[in-house]
């Protein structure tokens, strides 16, 4: 009875070898897919074929070149106004970014900071905090920034203020859960031992062991930020027209979306794509760094 | 003449339960229940108990990471309670070291080899780059480590290596105490041996003070001068390791010394019984009367359940607290 | 005269893994005969619990997966059974406790329920005998108040406490084979007593074989009749708790028990065994321990040893020992 023969030994040898081309994919893709974006966004006056506010009105609603009436002078059309439908799109991808990098700075400085004190010091500055922190995500988002933009008026620093100050608190929650946690562990223990002061302990061994799921939640960040800024636009209580804003575009096409369904198409394509290539890369990231985080 | 750098008289610390809405104080966790010890320059003592015993809290109390509910710690005959935090930074902390029990968990996971040796000295000291680079090219030497591998993280080093990591960062500050809490308990039986042989040999060197939390009584009688048998936060048997194991007095070290030894076949033939406790130890919440001991004790008397015992000396410095003796 | 219950012969459990091939148990080949305590001695990562799981195969699935060998209990050969008899055997025949009882214990579940959920998975009885079943469970571990304790959820308990229910739930079904992996290393010194004391006496009520998987020589003595010792997934020395201890024949064995500091012993300084033990990955030529060994020899680094009966019951894998 010889049994040593129960297992194809090289066949699972080869199989345990890491799929390489189906991992890489599902990080190069969304890689390309943002950086090929930002470039575009950081170039747009070089790049892009038109100025995004030349009004045409003898070439309005041309459709885009791959139709017929179509001609590769508007490679995407062109809207209501004869404004080149491709340029200010690439133009929106300046505000898009731009806006999610100054809100994801300074609402993930803000609430980290927060976050960590928190955490950390615990007792009577942690439930003050916590409080702080509850008051703002008891803040129904959309209306706030509405009520900002009629008292501020529409504009991008009032999306930028709008946005940031509702879009700390998560990243406090996060983090201070985080240095909860790492306030056990034994180097901690060891640090204050030794003498630190807890400044010292929150910089040098909080912070830095609790990056990972930052990184990871700002990843996801980016297209919740873009979408929102989307969405407020898009309700006339974000950027507004000439600006070419994605979502103030999506808008501004919707009566024409029978008859010239580009005007709204391409720039609701554009957040799709963004949104989705940040989400699959913060996926990825996350199975990388931190796979705890599953649930996010 | 002996010469005492720490005592620790009448250590009490009692931790509140609360529980409710308004968080009342609902009872007391009595850790450590009023002791009193003294380590010697260059000599060890241990303190060796179950779990619950008291001994993890009274090191804490020794690092500053507890305050004592009440009693006193003099340090080189000072009374800590007297010092400033400062003057506590500044005069006391810097003489101690502190070994871990994980040797996984007690380095920061971020921080190179180099970093973590040299923080001690970074929040104490001012030294320059280069001072500090010879210092733990130095320390790490004296553990038996390539300094070269200073470049490296934690996670790259074994267990044994991790642990010698630590001792090297708790000698950085030359100091007087280190405390060691079970510090090969979590390492590969082959891999102790190494440990325990670098602790003895730094002491001699160095004229160390050890205070060592151990619950294994081998590695305790391998290792220590001074034993202090705790249970239920008390110390119930105290003296010179070799007193003790060979003659022990209290019933609990006998218990212990009975878990603890192997059993030859010669054993069973020479007539020799083991010593088996019955039921566990107590709440510490909820410590029996009298004698703490005695709802376990295989030579209980009706006494026991009244009276307190005394931690008495019988002689050459053997100090026991049991009704029988 | 006593007979064989188990028998391992040259198990080969490997890890498939993206790094390579971690050949985690490598020809390995013991005995257990009934009634009896086997005690598998070694440090961590020799391959002893690897050995435990792949006796349940319980190995975890694709990476690890038993590539040689037989498992013999009782005659049939464990490793030629389907997946649905192989899961008759386990619980049944075969039981497991591991060794940290605070997650051996559904937090959620009443004890009773763990225990009859047991039972009742093997047995097939009505309501009351399965109670009854249980309760018997309870007593023959010597748990107080087992009417009582049936309602009890696991936090209620201590940590001894809890190791003895785990042990009343391995041993509800009348196992033959109690395979053991480090129950008592997280228990206190006097518990661990009381423990193995417990142990020896339902192993006498029962006359359960016991595969004890420990690294600590004091265990060892007191609870098992034979010792098999491990290193890097090969077993160096089997032989009878006594024989060990007075004439320890492989060098890893005299090296382990001569670096392990003994209560009852004064001694100088500790030997202590240089080195660490290998990965598992790429192993070296000849024999495991040649790096680490005080006596090793030339032919040491080119040949494994076979193993060999050197005495009676007393077998020896080491090229100095003949």
């Amino acid at each position: 009875m010889d049994t040593t023969r129960l297992v194809d030994f090289d066949k699972l040898a080869r199989r345990a070898r890491p799929k390489r081309i189906f991992f890489q994919l599902t990080f190069i893709i969304p890689v390309v897919v943002l950086s090929v974006v930002v470039i575009l966004a950081i170039f747009a006056p070089l790049v892009a074929p038109y100025p995004y506010d030349q009004i045409n009105m003898s070439e309005r609603l041309m459709p885009p070149f791959f139709m017929e009436e179509g001609n590769t002078s508007h490679i995407l059309g062109t809207d209501h106004m004869g404004r080149d439908v491709l340029s200010r799109v690439i133009y929106g991808a300046q505000i898009s970014f731009s806006i999610a990098l100054l809100v994801i700075l300074i609402t993930s400085s803000i609430g980290t900071v927060v976050g960590i004190i928190s955490g950390y010091m615990g007792g009577r500055t942690d439930a003050f905090l916590m409080r702080v922190t509850d008051i703002s995500l008891a803040f129904p988002a959309i209306l706030i920034a509405i009520l900002l933009a009629a008292t501020l008026g529409p504009g991008y620093w009032t999306v930028v203020i709008a946005l940031s100050f509702l879009g700390w608190a998560p990243y406090a929650r996060l983090m201070r859960g985080e240095a909860l946690q790492l306030r056990e562990a034994d180097f901690v223990t060891q640090a204050r031992t030794i003498g630190a002061s807890p400044i010292r302990v929150m910089v040098r061994h909080i912070f830095p062991n609790i990056v990972n799921p930052l990184i990871i939640i700002v990843t996801l960040a980016v297209g919740m930020v873009i979408l929102t800024e989307a969405v407020l636009s898009y309700i006339g209580a974000g950027i507004p027209p000439p600006n070419p804003s994605w979502g103030a575009m999506v808008e501004e096409g919707r009566v024409f979306i029978d008859t010239a369904w580009w005007i709204s198409f391409f720039p609701g394509a554009a957040i799709g794509l963004v949104v989705l290539s940040g989400n699959f890369l913060g996926d990825w990231l996350r199975d990388k760094l931190d796979p705890r985080l599953r649930q996010i | 003449m002996a010469d005492v750098l720490l005592e620790g008289r009448d250590l009490v610390k009692h931790y509140p339960v609360k529980k409710g809405l308004l968080q009342r104080t609902v009872g007391w966790v009595r850790a450590v229940d009023g002791i009193s010890f003294t380590i010697e320059r260059g000599r060890t003592l241990s303190l060796v108990g179950e779990s619950g015993a008291g001994k993890t809290t009274t090191a804490k109390a020794v690092l500053l990471q507890e305050k004592p509910t009440s009693g006193t710690i003099f340090f080189e005959g000072q009374d800590l309670n007297l010092l400033s935090r400062a003057q506590l930074k500044r005069e006391y902390r810097p003489r101690l070291g502190s070994v871990q029990q994980n040797p996984w968990s007690s380095m920061d996971p971020r921080m190179k080899v180099r970093d973590v040796v040299a923080e001690p000295l970074v929040v104490n000291t001012k030294q320059s780059k280069q001072q500090l680079r010879s210092r733990v090219a130095e320390l790490l030497e004296e553990v038996g480590l390539n300094p070269e591998l200073s470049e490296n993280y934690p996670h790259e080093f074994s267990g044994g290596q991790r642990q010698r990591i630590a001792v090297a960062r708790a000698m950085a500050l030359n100091p007087s105490l280190v405390v060691l809490d079970e510090p090969v308990s979590a390492l590969d039986v082959s891999i102790r041996a190494q440990i325990m042989n670098l602790l003895k040999d730094l002491q001699g060197q160095y004229n160390l003070s050890y205070l060592v939390i151990a619950h294994n009584l081998a590695t305790v009688r391998y290792m220590s001068h001074t034993v202090a048998i705790m249970y239920l936060g008390k110390i119930v048997e105290y003296g010179e390791g070799e007193n003790l194991f060979l003659q022990p007095l209290h019933p609990y070290t006998k218990a212990l010394i009975s878990a603890s030894m192997l059993t030859l076949p010669e054993d069973e033939e020479k007539g020799v019984k083991q010593v088996i406790l019955s039921g566990e130890m107590p709440s510490p919440m909820n410590p029996p009367p009298g004698c703490r001991f005695h709802t376990r004790c295989t030579e209980a008397m009706p006494e026991c359940s009244q009276t307190v015992p005394e931690l008495r000396d019988v002689g050459g410095g053997h100090k026991v607290a049991c009704n029988r003796v | 005269m006593s007979k064989v219950l188990l028998q391992v012969e040259d198990l080969r459990t490997y890890f498939f893994t993206r790094k390579g091939v971690v050949k985690a148990v490598d020809g390995i080949s013991f005995y257990v005969n009934e009634g009896e305590t086997l005690g598998l001695v070694g440090e961590s990562a020799c391959g002893k619990t690897v050995s435990a799981l792949s006796i349940m195969r319980l190995l975890p699935e694709p990476a690890g997966r038993i590539v040689g060998g037989k498992i013999l209990l009782d005659g049939t050969n464990l490793l030629e059974l389907d997946k649905k008899e192989m899961r008759h055997y386990r619980g049944r025949v075969i039981s497991m406790i591991l060794q940290d009882p605070m997650t051996s214990l559904n937090p959620v579940y009443p004890i009773g329920d763990q225990i009859a959920e047991a039972v009742r998975l093997h047995q097939g009885l009505r309501d009351e005998k399965v109670t009854e079943e249980v309760v018997s469970a309870l007593r023959l571990l010597k748990i107080p108040s087992p009417e009582v304790i049936l309602g009890n959820y696991p936090f209620q308990l201590s940590g001894g406490m809890r190791q003895r229910v785990v042990g009343a739930i391995a041993m509800s079904c009348h196992p033959r084979l109690l395979i053991a992996d480090e129950p008592t290393t997280a228990l206190d010194a006097t518990i661990q007593a009381q423990y193995i004391a417990l142990f020896k006496d339902v192993q006498k009520k029962t006359n359960v074989s016991i595969l004890f998987i420990t690294h600590d020589f004091g265990v060892v003595s007191t609870m098992c009749h034979r010792v098999a010792v491990m290193y890097a997934g090969k077993i160096l020395e089997t032989a009878t708790t006594r024989e060990i201890f007075k004439d320890p024949k492989h060098p890893y064995t005299s090296a382990l028990m001569q670096s392990v500091p003994r209560l009852d012993q004064k001694g100088g300084r500790l030997y202590s065994i240089k080195g660490q033990p290998p990965s598992l990955r790429g192993l070296p030529t000849g024999c495991r321990f040649a790096p680490r060994c005080p006596v090793v020899k030339p032919v040491c680094r080119e040949e494994e040893p076979p193993e060999v009966e050197i005495s009676k019951g007393h077998f020896v894998s080491c090229w100095k020992a003949k």
